[in-house]
């Protein structure tokens, strides 16, 4: 009975890979390896390629990471290795920054919208346009609802999760690696960006990466705020679009048998990516935890 | 300690430095701590305006006609989350269990592996397959496709917090058992869950709470509906979707209907999870290992 359920578990992982190649068979007959080269996506000509979808999904996310990724590692640092007495604290601030990953995020979409596009567009991305305008990823003329929007929102949805992994990953680093460096009379940041954060590396890179898979496939909150265009550029402040987005706003209004198919080819494209990511990710914390002992 | 007055300008730049960049991971944790506060000062205060009794129990009206509810999404949530429950329960704790105590079996090390990328899979992924799946084959949006996309979400969170949960029954409990001539999958049934049971009550109100958030695999499956469903191969409202369709729409009253709906969204998904973390945080904290 049991096994089954464990059984059931490995068909679902198989059936979602065939049904998708199933479901864009049209597509991938079609145009092959192309697909994924085509900066032209086009319903009304019937013409369809991936690369403005991909590129908006790599640029929003390599932003997201940009942002996100000092900030969580500051508050694991902070959680493990300032609060380390006084884990009362340290147990109210980390059950805090968690549950920003309980916002759904449609909610974090709809926030993006109203509140954090006028904001940024405002504070951010009209100072960045005037004073340093000649950087070209700061030249376009600020939109609100943009790249740089779906970036920073983005950053803040992949935090709890980062910062949650990178945690448990710092508390499995070995005490004598701390007391080594204070013993010789090291200060705490050189205890921490020479003893313990080298040692961490595996661990905090697969946090990382699990934090990219958590942004590459994040869908309403980007949706919303990233502007819907498919045009390649590398302003930051010009509307885009990602792999998600594409399919959560375009699935409605299908018109032929092929844009359905080209559709449902950049869900196969996204389910790659993730489970590449996933499994790398896994790889690393898993090397971490058999050199710690820990489970991380 | 001569040594020590020789270097002291190193030792200055080395206090700075350690200074400098304490003061630089407090910032962290207030811009990380930041935007949950704000979002939640946001959706309540733009959300409180129109929360009345209809709001509750009332049908959307159209645009311009005040006094519109959310009942349909609230209850078209309910339909499909309890569905999903029907679907994802059994199966994830099922899962769970084979994870946690045959872990010994190859089937058990794959699917383990895979439960954990399942985990972590985008939603919008999800939704592709039951539109394919479901949606093409019965030719209709519906809450039952509605309902298999959250199963799908939910089945590896039951399934981890229940292997999790049952990994932390003491090992003799079931040697005893065991020892009396009980059989194994008698001892599971009877000893380990009944034991881990509060564990695995907490993984499916973590599911529940992660599935009725979930938007994405719900444009491609349910769909939506201003109506009351009118059966379960019926398209049918959610309570996230009329968040999404009102917050993007041109009008200003249903953009205010979309706060609305994200503070009664967000008021029961924090409820569920203040109540996860306080029960588990008091449950573990006697059997977390130090280290």
């Amino acid at each position: 009975m049991v096994a089954a359920a464990a059984v059931g578990i490995v068909v679902l992982m198989g059936a979602l890979a065939y049904e998708l190649f199933l479901g864009s068979k049209v597509s991938l007959d079609k145009y092959g390896l192309s697909f994924l080269l085509g900066t032209t996506w086009d319903p009304a000509h019937n013409v369809y390629g991936a690369l403005p979808y991909i590129y908006g999904t790599v640029l929003t996310s390599a932003l997201s990471l940009l942002i996100g990724l000092p900030v969580s590692i500051g508050v694991a640092v902070f959680l493990v290795e300032k609060l380390k007495r006084r884990q009362n604290e340290a147990h109210i601030i980390g059950t805090t920054v968690e549950l920003l990953a309980a916002v759904p995020s449609v909610i974090y979409g709809l926030w993006g919208l109203f509140v954090l596009s006028p904001l940024l567009k405002a504070y951010v991305e009209r100072p960045l346009h005037n004073y340093v305008g000649f950087i070209p990823t700061f030249s376009g003329t600020p939109f609100g609802l943009d790249f740089f929007t779906a970036g920073v929102i983005l950053a803040i949805m992949i935090i709890p999760t980062v910062s949650a992994i990178s945690r448990s990953v710092l508390n499995a680093v070995p005490n004598s690696q701390r007391e080594a460096m204070y013993a010789i009379g090291a200060t705490d940041w050189e205890v921490i960006t020479k003893g313990i954060l080298p040692y961490a590396r595996s661990g905090l890179f697969g946090a990382t990466i699990l934090g990219l898979g958590r942004a590459v496939g994040e869908t309403m909150a980007v949706t919303m705020v990233i502007g819907n265009s498919t045009r390649i550029t590398a302003d930051l402040f010009s509307p885009g679009y990602t792999l998600a987005s594409a399919i959560a706003n375009q699935f409605s209004e299908t018109s032929s048998p092929l844009s359905s198919a080209a559709l449902i080819e950049l869900g196969l494209i996204l389910f790659f990516v993730a489970l590449a990511i996933n499994i790398f990710a896994r790889s690393l914390l898993w090397r971490m935890s058999r050199m710690t002992k820990v489970r991380v | 300690m001569a040594g020590l007055t020789a270097n002291s300008g190193i030792d200055r730049r080395r206090r700075f430095t350690n200074q400098a960049m304490t003061g630089l991971i407090y910032v962290a944790v207030g811009l990380a701590i930041a935007p949950l506060v704000v979002i939640l000062a946001d959706v309540a205060v733009r959300g409180a305006p129109v929360m009345s009794v209809a709001f509750f129990t009332h049908l959307p009206t159209p645009v311009g006609t005040p006094g519109g509810g959310i009942a349909n999404a609230i209850i078209g949530s309910f339909i499909m989350v309890g569905l999903a429950c029907l679907i994802a329960i059994p199966m994830g704790v099922g899962a769970g269990i084979f994870f946690s105590e045959w872990p010994e079996s190859r089937l058990s090390t794959v699917s383990s592996f895979l439960n954990d990328v399942l985990a972590e899979f985008p939603s919008i992924v999800v939704g592709i397959f039951v539109y394919v799946v479901v949606v093409l084959a019965t030719g209709t949006f519906s809450a039952l496709a509605g309902g298999i996309a959250l199963a799908i979400i939910m089945i590896p969170i039951v399934a981890r917090t229940t292997e999790e949960s049952l990994k932390l029954v003491p090992r003799n409990l079931r040697e005893a058992s065991m020892a009396l001539g009980i059989p194994r999958w008698k001892t599971v049934l009877s000893i380990v869950i009944s034991t881990g049971r509060a564990g695995l009550f907490t993984g499916i109100l973590l599911a529940v709470a992660r599935a009725a958030g979930e938007t994405a695999p719900l444009l491609l499956t349910a769909l939506g509906n201003t109506f009351y469903a009118k059966g379960l191969m019926n398209p049918i409202a959610a309570l996230p979707l009329t968040i999404y369709t009102y917050g993007i729409s041109p009008f200003p009253d249903w953009q205010a209907d979309a706060w609305g709906a994200a503070l009664v969204l967000i008021a029961f998904m924090l409820a569920l999870n203040l109540t996860i973390k306080l029960t588990v945080g008091r449950k573990m904290s006697h059997v977390r290992p130090e280290n």
